[in-house]
């Protein structure tokens, strides 16, 4: 446990105060669930706020208890000498507004009427959760921010850089976009669509029910997985080998090694997540454009201070590097301080939460150049 | 794909090279270094003359070394362009001993004339006597020093000469605004060498504008 941040906690900070989301309606009141690791500096200047990819949670490095035999999502990244080295920095990571671990989402009780909100939580935007983020960050006594974030947690790294230009000091884009392809969004209509014609869905009222949308939910979570990873990844993980058989049954069970890891991943994955929370999740991805309301990506850095480094992987082919060179190219455009790698990688889009090493050993030397620590 | 000449990095030749840059470099000045390799001139360019420089590089281990001497760097390859770069938005733009092993070297040394104010462009002189001798007496691909790799593993895959950069640079009206010439680690002053440099010059580094 040398270089681990050891036993963590989740906090939960209830703002009693409405929200104003992107689609004009309003949140009365909300949760965030949140950890920290390491400590605040006397300048209140070396905080950094990691954020989540889709499914992720607030619990990203440590362990919750001793015996648990997960540690957080990001465990490998953050801690004593780690990327993130909590020796130096102070680690921030929330959950995601419209998710299902804690902050409120559409499986919260809504105060007004004592039931889950389900389809009557408002659609929410990336946007939208940086706000909520904003508020965690204030509550915490935070002047200055560096951010950092892969995939969809890139994405709200962008949007903390472009609408909170003076604060942040820093931002780490990884395996990330400006905005989805279009191949992207149809892959998370895919998912949704699963979700919302489970036969147990009932409008998203299932809250209650005794027979839950899981099957709608593995199967957009299969879908998913397709996506994090490459056909070489799938090649060298599964190739055609068969399920703890050596030939095929000739009927529609599992036959092949691939079909049994989709059902698996489907599977554990209703245990821990929201049917309703993936809904609106990657409907707030499908719908984030860095450019919005900016007129191009460049003027949206325009006032941006932050020093910028963006990492794309060579076989990510959901976010892939051309995605990370726009948002570089902008930069550039823009006259910012940006570095950017495009690391080889066999592992896909999850090259992200698997490719360590490197990762690591930019990071650090990135972190050090901003805080002058070289 | 661009490879380093990476054993002439430990030599002489490149401590000489890296040296007579950044005296040509103004200081404060915006400084694009492509092809910056594992970034040891543009380091050197900031700290001694407080430039501020980012640099362009194709090799992800190369880029890695870069970012952790601190430096800004974007992976790319110099081949497709520099369109992220706006007009004359630099000060110098350097190509240290890169040119020779770019696939378009014109279009490359055009897109670093749209882009800077003075470029550098250094290279290896093929037109040197030794090389010529190499040639004459081996009948064999020349490799020295400064040319280290055979003929199937070379980066070096537009190689030139003086006379030829000097032609290139009058049929597009580029203006060369000074030459050094290296041989044996050493800069070669005098109007014979200039008159006949390109027969005794090992390696060359013109400044040019357009």
């Amino acid at each position: 446990m040398g270089n681990s941040v050891g036993i963590v906690e989740t906090k939960y900070l209830h703002i009693d105060e409405p929200l104003i989301l992107d689609s004009g309606k309003i949140l009365q009141e909300y949760d965030i669930a949140y950890e920290t690791y390491g400590e605040l500096n006397k300048e209140k200047s070396n905080a950094i706020l990691v954020l989540h990819a889709l499914t992720g949670d607030a619990h990203a490095a440590g362990k919750h208890q001793i015996t648990d035999k997960k540690v957080g999502w990001w465990d490998e990244m953050i801690g004593p000498n780690k990327a993130f080295d909590t020796t130096k920095y102070f680690v921030i990571s929330s959950n995601m507004l419209g998710g299902c671990s804690g902050t409120t989402g559409p499986s919260s009780i809504n105060p007004q009427t004592g039931k889950e909100y389900g389809l009557e939580f408002p659609v929410i935007t990336v946007g939208d959760a940086v706000k909520v983020q904003k508020k965690l960050v204030d509550f915490l006594g935070v002047n200055k921010i560096m951010v950092a974030g892969g995939s969809m947690g890139g994405m709200q790294a962008l949007e903390w850089a472009t609408t909170h230009s003076d604060m942040v000091e820093a931002c780490i884009i990884i395996a990330s976009t400006s905005k989805l392809s279009t191949q992207a969004i149809a892959f998370n209509a895919v998912g949704r669509n699963a979700i919302l014609s489970d036969p147990n869905f009932n409008n998203g009222n299932y809250y209650q029910c005794e027979n839950q949308p899981k099957r709608g939910l593995s199967i957009a979570r299969m879908v998913g997985h397709i996506t994090y990873l490459c056909e070489e990844a799938m090649q060298n993980k599964f190739a055609r080998r068969f399920q703890d058989k050596d030939k095929p049954d000739f009927d529609f069970n599992i036959d092949f090694e691939v079909e049994s890891y989709l059902e698996h991943q489907g599977k554990s994955f209703v245990n821990r997540f929201d049917a309703n929370s993936y809904l609106y999740i990657t409907k707030a991805v499908d719908y984030y454009d860095t450019a919005q309301g900016y007129g191009s990506l460049e003027k949206a850095f325009e006032d941006s201070h932050a020093k910028f480094l963006v990492m794309s992987f060579t076989s990510d082919w959901l976010f892939p590097t051309y995605q990370s060179k726009e948002i570089v190219n902008a930069l550039v455009k823009a006259h910012k301080d940006v570095s950017f790698c495009e690391i080889k990688s066999p592992c896909g889009h999850d090259a992200f939460l698997l490719e360590f090493e490197t990762q690591t050993k930019i990071i650090k030397s990135f972190l050090n150049k901003v805080n002058h620590l070289c | 794909m661009l490879k380093q000449n990476k054993d002439y990095g430990k030599t002489k030749g490149l401590r000489l090279n890296y040296k007579i840059i950044t005296e040509l470099v103004d200081e404060n000045s915006k400084v694009l270094d492509l092809g910056c390799g594992d970034g040891t001139l543009l380091k050197q360019l900031i700290e001694e003359k407080k430039v501020r420089g980012i640099g362009v590089e194709i090799n992800q281990d190369s880029v890695i070394t870069s970012i952790e001497k601190g430096l800004s760097i974007i992976q790319g390859n110099i081949d497709e362009g520099l369109k992220e770069f706006n007009d004359k938005e630099y000060d110098w733009v350097i190509l240290n001993q890169t040119v020779q092993s770019t696939d378009r070297p014109d279009f490359v040394i055009e897109e670093m004339l749209r882009v800077g104010k003075k470029v550098v462009v250094s290279f290896p002189n093929f037109a040197y006597w030794k090389v010529r001798l190499y040639l004459l007496f081996m009948g064999r691909m020349p490799k020295s020093k400064i040319l280290p790799f055979e003929w199937y593993n070379t980066p070096n895959i537009h190689l030139l000469t003086i006379n030829d950069f000097y032609k290139f640079c009058h049929k597009r009206s580029i203006n060369i605004l000074q030459e050094i010439y290296m041989t044996r680690a050493k800069v070669r002053h005098g109007v014979l060498i200039k008159a006949i440099s390109n027969f005794f010059t090992e390696e060359v580094i013109f400044v040019i504008s357009k």
